[in-house]
């Protein structure tokens, strides 16, 4: 692979060299230039493309910004962190956009974040959750909560709801995420009183998980805790019933896709997450008008899909306060986000550039993500609630 | 307790390993008859799992037939690879039909990219191969028995075909050398096309019985078991069909323990199998099985 790689990165140079420069852009452009980088392909590609279709979904509802055509450019991360780096090279350099949307996982957003910095061009991430993402930088922001809460939240919700006291990790040792993730979880969960009886590792592109299952089998937890991303917790869980270890599993909100319930099929009902959006919670105006609109063009709304639009409507918010497409000013706003009604929630973001905000619970039911519980982010335990009766 | 758990690691490594085997059959026997390293194999068996993943979808076959036209589109594909990829690069130096098969698993990839999309998708398993056997406290999914046994059937119809057959007496005709062999009035692009069609087929079976085991296909699928097939082919000795298969399964079996034994070292796995390819090119080129070439 690597020596695939060398090749394509001579063949793209090779490229570089034979094109025309670029024709320089105006100073003063009459579009808003808005960029994204996404995981459009590879391990993670049902963020991105979520992501994107929420994104381009947000902007038909809301196209002009300062009276301005909003233009939108998107580079693929192709799910990989070099190639994150690229994207937004690109997007800074070559379609000298005013911010950025990306990227879909921390990793990623992270490999990316030192370039726009540079730049003085902001990042605002639908999905980063892992705390490093924003930390000791200016210009990179997200509409997602982080992973100490949903860490600490997941294993309330497994030591104080489900009664359970001994606990098994998986960890992806290659995403920042699960590292950190399973780090929260960990503290706040021996914390409770509860023990962690297994910690197995694994690195992202893995499929087979037997290895790591059948060590776990035999430590006999109670409950399994992988905050990995989608493919790995889908293929995770059918090889754990082929082991016989059937246990409640917890994730994180990596695992809310339904490219998870496509590959997992019925091997993933059961599965309990921490989230940051279920339609069946959706209460704000923002969202009671962009989902309608949303599922008539593309099916049924997912989480990534109303992050990615609430990346959007957050950027477009700032952008307008700041009436200017200058970075400084854009990234002044978007610090002083308060009580930002988005689809997913009514977030406010600080100077940190972490929102604060509520999260879900969600459980797979009946081949679907179903609503379990809302956690405000200073709250208490979150308390199983009976799903909204509304259906659809 | 202790032997249970290792013994069901060992079912682990051998279910793990035969899928090794399986698609590395298919790329040891192209390489073992016309020298080229067929870089594009792990994209073709990526091509197998979508031919059989619409067939069950789309067109609502039976699983079984479903599976049999996967077969046959990924053999054709297979021929229509060589024709046009590697058939003008015949007689060019072997570099350069190995950059041909770098250029064709690209082509193979982006393709799939653009029509079959990133989104991964899940694989519909037919039921039967969905079932678990529980045997004195040891799991055996169904697939851990049927993927061993398939191995075993490829193997013995490469074999079959190779050894019994006159396509196959040309075909190792062309392995010795291929210009005497066109002298003695053999058609060495047809026989060489018959072994690519076996070869993708070989691919797509293997894909499939990935498919059914990991049940998640994407464009990109292909990658990591074309190169774990490589190294199960080279460790077996490149070229020799029973090598490979034995090679995948001491791969498979290498990878499982290495997790089970050692935790805090999973995230190496690749590494340790991409290390042990490192090893046998050093100290034992021809492989396990392999015997000294000729030149």
């Amino acid at each position: 692979m690597k020596m695939k790689h060398v090749l394509v990165a001579f063949m793209v140079l090779g490229l570089a060299f034979t094109m025309p420069a670029p024709a320089f852009s105006q100073a003063k452009s009459d579009t808003i230039r808005i960029g994204a980088f996404l995981p459009m392909t590879g391990g993670v590609a049902a963020y991105g493309q979520g992501s994107w279709q929420g994104i381009q979904a947000a902007r038909e509802m809301k196209p002009t910004i300062l009276g301005k055509k909003v233009e939108l450019f998107l580079a693929d991360d192709k799910s990989d962190k070099i190639e994150a780096a690229n994207a937004v090279t690109r997007l800074v350099e070559k379609e000298k956009v005013i911010a950025i949307i990306g990227s879909s996982i921390s990793g990623n957003t992270m490999a990316g974040a030192p370039i726009a910095e540079k730049a003085g061009v902001p990042i605002i991430s639908p999905t980063a959750t892992n705390p490093l993402v924003t930390q000791g930088k200016k210009y990179i922001f997200r509409v997602c909560f982080i992973d100490p809460f949903q860490g600490e939240m997941a294993a309330k919700y497994a030591f104080e709801t489900l009664k359970k006291r001994k606990a098994a990790l998986i960890i992806d040792k290659a995403q920042d995420y699960c590292v950190g993730l399973a780090d929260f979880f960990e503290k706040s969960f021996t914390k409770l009183g509860g023990q962690i009886v297994a910690k197995t590792y694994c690195q992202t592109g893995d499929k087979d998980f037997t290895a790591q299952l059948s060590a776990i089998k035999a430590k006999n937890p109670d409950v399994l805790y992988m905050p990995n991303y989608y493919t790995e917790v889908a293929l995770a869980m059918k090889q754990a019933k082929d082991l016989g270890l059937n246990l409640p599993v917890l994730s994180g909100d990596g695992a809310q896709d339904k490219a998870l319930i496509d590959i997992g099929k019925q091997y993933v009902e059961g599965l309990m997450l921490t989230g940051h959006f279920e339609k069946e919670a959706a209460s704000t105006p923002l969202a009671k008008k962009f989902i309608p609109l949303y599922e008539k063009k593309y099916g049924k709304v997912g989480t990534f899909d109303v992050m990615g639009a609430d990346a959007y409507f957050v950027l477009a918010d700032a952008i307008e306060r700041a009436k200017s497409t200058d970075g400084a000013k854009i990234r002044a706003a978007l610090a002083s986000t308060k009580n930002f009604k988005g689809i997913s929630g009514t977030m406010t973001i600080g100077e940190d550039g972490n929102a604060i905000k509520s999260l879900v619970i969600v459980q797979v039911r009946g081949g679907d993500f179903r609503y379990v519980a809302t956690v405000e982010p200073a709250g208490a335990a979150p308390e199983p609630k009976k799903a909204a009766p509304k259906k659809k | 307790m202790e032997l249970t758990f290792f013994l069901q690691q060992m079912i682990n490594g051998v279910a793990l390993g035969s899928l090794y085997g399986l698609i590395a059959i298919g790329y040891t026997m192209v390489y073992g008859i016309i020298r080229l390293i067929n870089f594009a194999h792990g994209d073709v068996m990526m091509m197998g799992c979508y031919f059989a993943y619409f067939g069950i979808l789309m067109f609502s076959l039976p699983w079984w037939a479903s599976f049999a036209v996967a077969l046959l589109l990924t053999a054709a594909l297979g021929v229509l690879m060589d024709k046009g990829a590697y058939l003008p690069v015949r007689n060019a130096p072997r570099i350069s039909a190995l950059i041909t098969a770098i250029g064709v698993s690209f082509l193979l990839e982006n393709l799939g990219l653009v029509v079959f999309g990133g989104r991964p998708k899940g694989f519909e398993t037919p039921d039967m191969f969905n079932e678990v056997y529980e045997v004195a406290g040891l799991m055996f999914p169904a697939l851990v028995l049927w993927t061993p046994l398939l191995t075993l059937a490829i193997l013995g119809i490469i074999l079959l075909i190779i050894y019994r057959t006159k396509t196959g007496r040309a075909m190792r005709c062309i392995s010795h050398d291929m210009e005497t062999t066109k002298l003695m009035g053999v058609d060495v692009n047809r026989i060489i096309s018959i072994t690519f069609a076996v070869g993708s087929a070989a691919a797509a079976a293997g894909g499939i019985m990935w498919a059914m085991r990991y049940p998640e296909i994407n464009p990109l699928m292909g990658i990591i078991p074309g190169f774990k097939a490589f190294v199960a082919a080279v460790l077996g000795g490149i070229g020799n069909i029973t090598g490979a298969m034995l090679g995948g399964l001491l791969l498979g079996i290498a990878e499982i323990l290495l997790v089970a034994l050692m935790p805090e070292l999973a995230g190496y796995r690749d590494a340790v199998a991409f290390g042990l390819l490192i090893l046998i090119l050093l100290f034992r080129p021809t492989g396990l099985m392999g015997t000294k070439l000729p030149d």
